[in-house]
């Protein structure tokens, strides 16, 4: 009768808890800092900030260090040392409290500063809130576009990342060539300025990315990476997008800008 | 000058600015007209642009007048530009920006105090896109550096000036009320 215990299965068993599957996914939520997850446990078990159940909440935290560690997450510092306020905390509570009368003060209360820190912290989190929902709807403001007198450019700022990104992307690209070069060609910093000031002389903008594409070692492109950052420095060229992550342009800061503006 | 004929001079002065301009430096900009003409037409202008159905608004922004778009056009403005929005600013970086807003002038240790975590890297980011700016050092050992606020955080995030921002104790009871 019994020969099979597994042949009745199907029929017998109900239908598999979702709940137990999720609890294998390997998903963490990110939290800001120790206080951020302890808000989120107090939210989740649905207990009062004003009275924590100490053992709970910290069996809770301590569960979450648990599985960082498993999955090989490293632990800030700041977790431990909340891990271990909470597990005094939890020892505090559970000595016997004074006899006296009426001692059962708040201030008695093992928890009091960890709850005003929690307070404190919850309210900037709040506040950090309303920031983001007002830097979103700033998001979606536009002023007019920028006429050429606009010196200050907020642009360049931006775009030397971009040309890094753009000098790094054709750095990777000359590693997969490989080098037939036999002489070793020895330009200078200075030749290569004089030879982009000589181009930008001729041409009212020059396409920086072409350039780098163009680099034939390693030596010669970084020179001229170098090379631009000096133009920029000494603000004979302005580098510009006209998209993000597009081409980079230099452009001759022509001296009349000054006049105009 | 007459608040009419003030209007529109300022209208196109403001619009040509590449910032927020304040009420000194237009009326400064208009000598022959009267101070508290300018701000009338400017209040009027302000109000003009909030009732009509135009796709400009007419903003106090850091103790300045700016015309921007309106936020419930951009997504017609952005495939004009060919934009996407820019990278926002991390939980951790707002953390720590609402903080100093609050608390400003406030040090390191003392923004770390209250967050619980170290931020060293959040506010290098915010000094980094200009939101705060060093104000002194503190007195104390050690003599930290004390940040605030900058102009840019106000034009960040439009505000005219901090007393905008709602008073901390409110965030408190938003809160109780969540948890």
């Amino acid at each position: 009768m019994h020969a099979d215990p597994w042949c009745d299965l199907p029929d017998e068993l109900p239908p598999r808890e979702p709940e137990r599957e999720e609890r294998y996914t390997v998903k963490l939520e990110v939290f800001e800092g120790p206080l951020d997850l302890l808000l989120h446990l107090i939210k989740k078990e649905q207990v009062s900030i004003y009275d924590i159940p100490i053992a709970r909440i910290t069996e809770q935290y301590l569960d979450y260090l648990r599985r960082m560690e498993e999955l090989d997450l490293t632990i800030a510092g700041e977790y431990l040392v909340m891990a271990a306020t909470l597990i005094y905390i939890k020892s505090k509570m559970l000595l016997p409290r004074d006899q006296g009368p009426m001692v059962e003060a708040e201030e008695d209360d093992p928890r009091r500063e960890l709850v005003e820190r929690l307070l404190e912290y919850q309210k900037y989190k709040a506040a950090a809130e309303l920031l983001w929902s007002k830097a979103e709807r700033e998001q979606a403001v536009f002023t007019r576009g920028r006429v050429e007198t606009d010196d200050a450019n907020p642009e360049v700022n931006a775009t030397l990342f971009d040309l890094f990104r753009a000098f790094h992307r054709a750095m990777e690209r000359l590693k997969e060539r490989q080098e037939l070069a036999i002489a070793r060609e020895e330009i200078t910093m200075a030749q290569k300025i004089a030879e982009l000031q000589a181009r930008l002389e001729r041409e009212e903008r020059v396409d920086i990315t072409a350039l780098f594409e163009e680099a034939r070692s390693r030596r010669e492109l970084l020179i001229l990476f170098l090379a631009v950052l000096e133009l920029v420095r000494i603000a004979v060229i302005r580098v510009v997008q006209t998209e993000r992550f597009g081409r980079i342009l230099a452009l001759r800061v022509r001296a009349s800008t000054e006049i105009v503006a | 000058m007459r608040i009419e004929d003030l209007k529109p001079i300022l209208e196109a002065v403001i619009f040509v600015a590449s910032e927020p301009i304040s009420e000194e430096e237009l009326a400064r900009l208009l000598p022959e007209a009267d101070r508290a003409h300018v701000a009338a037409a400017l209040e009027v202008l302000r109000r003009e642009y909030e009732a009509e159905g135009r796709g400009l608004e007419l903003r106090r922004i850091a103790g300045g007048y700016r015309i921007s778009t309106r936020p419930e056009y951009h997504e017609y403005v952005r495939r004009y530009l060919k934009t996407q929005p820019s990278a926002r600013l991390s939980m951790a970086a707002l953390e720590t920006l609402a903080i100093i807003a609050y608390k400003q002038p406030i040090t390191l240790p003392e923004i770390q105090e209250i967050r619980g975590v170290n931020s060293a890297r959040a506010v290098k980011t915010l000094l980094e896109k200009r939101l705060i700016e060093p104000k002194g050092r503190k007195p104390v050992v050690g003599r930290p550096i004390l940040y605030g606020t900058s102009r840019e955080f106000l034009i960040h995030f439009g505000l005219n000036d901090l007393s905008e921002l709602p008073a901390l104790e409110d965030f408190q009871e938003l809160g109780s009320e969540s948890s």
